[in-house]
């Protein structure tokens, strides 16, 4: 069956969730990904979202973080204060999924500037969440799309700590959270290695070529020693998430 | 006890130049009658709060009512970019923004402490994060029990907060359903506060007893504006329109498009005009 890499992406990085993850939702990619897997393997997935939105079943993708379809279908709906207090600081969360605008090599987050902070190229949305999503839960997970200028080489503003400057830097600073353990791109999954914590290539989706993926990305990219093959989609997978985009299409028209 | 009145008059008592002002609603209930009811009065030099600010602040912010803005997010929702706001901060038109950035959490906890009387909050938060080191509002305190180091943000108090909410009852009482977000918060750490409601009702009748309300002695100023969080939404009324938001994009993009847009469909308006999107829940009972 063909496949976009869009869609191998979408389908990576809702493989590994499960049943038992209470996950922290991120808008956009990460939102596809969590509900593709509430659709296939794992239909008890707790997905929150940071509107204050608990266990909620969206039928369609929300465009925003709270959209009404995220409260209608939700367990509960908490006020935004107790979301970050008491659900997010107090440790209640086993996952979060990020996306960025940009990404360096131990994982560290930009989504703030591209520039200096007071004189920016461009101006990024900002963190939101994401700065205390990246330390409060458990392990997080990111996805985007490998590019040049998302992958870069260092970061001009680091809006979430990943592994900072890796090694133990996590540690030193205190987090009992293990930060990123995956970043899932539309061509390969990057998991950081156990020692150093840089990002490593670990799988590669099927067509897809190492010197594609060097030449995507902004640092030297290294490759893990047992790279596998990305399983590629299964036409559930694939039928699953085409039927949820069409109905999102559909929704967000009219 | 709060008074019921015109948006235009609720406006004009509450929101003076140079105030504090914060215009909360978590992408649900966002008070965008209220907002362009400041536009219209011409307000200049607001400080201006929220935790995500969207297409009413980007309004805002290129018709010139902005010197500052404090703020944890600031984009369109699955869309992308303020324009106005990057223009704004990148080219300083119309004039220069001065930004006070910080995170969802430390807005979250600031409101918190805002309506709890506390000077600051402290929250364990931006580890490793730049925002410390360009925001000299965010520090830092010890923990007096275990030696933790946690981070401190002002707690913030408005001077006066606009909100939307579905209904408030004949005396003036205000009922919040759905995403709550912020706003009680919001209104308790304000002095003054304007609440724009769907419709205004005899009595709530059967509601939880765990139901957000505030209640008529927090709340200065009511106003039914029916439709008047569109193009967010009224849970339980009218749905977010991801249309407009889609829409608007290209309206934000063009200095010359903002500005005629803003004259056809705020300045020479009133808010009346949100009627259209308003669908009343129970027939009989629109405001």
């Amino acid at each position: 069956m063909e496949f976009k890499p869009s869609e191998m992406m979408t389908v990576a990085a809702a493989r590994p969730l499960n049943n038992d993850d209470v996950c922290f939702v991120g808008i956009g990619a990460p939102s596809a990904a969590c509900n593709l897997a509430r659709l296939t393997h794992a239909p008890d997935i707790t997905l929150i979202y940071e509107s204050g939105t608990i266990g909620t079943r969206p039928d369609v993708l929300p465009l925003s973080i709270g959209d009404g379809e995220l409260c209608d279908t939700a367990l509960m709906t908490v006020p935004v204060p107790e979301m970050f207090r008491y659900w997010l600081q107090g440790g209640r969360i086993t996952l979060g999924f990020l996306g960025g605008a940009q990404i360096d090599r131990f994982a560290n987050l930009n989504t703030t500037v591209v520039g200096p902070y007071d004189a920016p190229k461009v101006r990024l949305p900002g963190g939101g969440g994401a700065p205390e999503i990246a330390s409060n839960c458990g392990q997080i997970f990111i996805t985007m799309a490998l590019s040049p200028r998302g992958f870069v080489d260092r970061l001009d503003f680091i809006t979430s700590m990943g592994h900072g400057e890796g090694g133990d830097h996590r540690q030193r600073l205190g987090l009992k959270t293990k930060g990123p353990t995956k970043v899932i791109t539309d061509k390969c999954i990057l998991e950081p290695d156990p020692e150093t914590k840089e990002l490593t290539v670990v799988s590669i989706h099927p067509g897809v070529t190492r010197d594609e993926i060097t030449e995507a990305c902004g640092w030297p990219i290294r490759f893990g020693s047992a790279v596998v093959e990305t399983p590629a989609p299964t036409a559930e997978e694939l039928a699953t998430l085409r039927d949820l985009q069409d109905r999102t299409r559909r929704a967000h028209a009219a | 006890m709060a008074r019921l009145t015109s948006l235009s008059e609720a406006i004009a008592e509450n929101v003076h130049d140079g105030d504090r002002v914060a215009m909360e609603g978590f992408t649900h209930l966002i008070p965008c009658a209220a907002g362009h009811e400041v536009i219209r009065q011409g307000r200049k030099h607001l400080t201006l709060y929220r935790m995500t600010p969207d297409i009413l602040y980007d309004q805002l912010i290129g018709m010139g009512c902005v010197d500052k803005l404090i703020f944890s997010w600031g984009g369109n929702p699955g869309v992308g970019s303020l324009h106005r706001l990057r223009d704004a901060v990148e080219r300083g038109w119309p004039h220069t923004l001065e930004i006070e950035e910080h995170s969802h959490a430390a807005m979250a906890n600031a409101y918190d402490a805002g309506a709890a009387n506390l000077p600051f909050a402290a929250f364990r938060g931006y580890i490793g994060a730049d925002l410390a080191k360009v925001n000299p509002n965010i520090r830092h305190v010890t923990c007096p029990f275990t030696g933790e180091t946690l981070a401190a943000v002002p707690a913030i108090r408005p001077d006066v907060t606009l909100i939307h909410a579905q209904k408030a009852d004949r005396e003036g009482n205000v009922l919040l359903e759905g995403i709550v977000g912020v706003q009680k918060e919001a209104v308790l750490a304000a002095t003054r506060s304007v609440v724009t409601v769907e419709e205004v009702v005899e009595e709530f009748g059967d509601v939880s007893p765990n139901a957000v309300i505030l209640p008529t002695w927090t709340v200065t100023a009511i106003a039914a504006v029916p439709g008047g969080a569109h193009p967010s939404y009224a849970h339980g009324y009218y749905k977010r329109d991801n249309a407009y938001y889609k829409a608007w994009d290209p309206i934000a993009r063009d200095r010359d498009t903002f500005l005629a847009w803003m004259k056809e469909n705020v300045l020479e308006t009133g808010p009346e005009a949100f009627a259209q999107y308003a669908k009343p829940k129970h027939a009989g009972q629109g405001a």
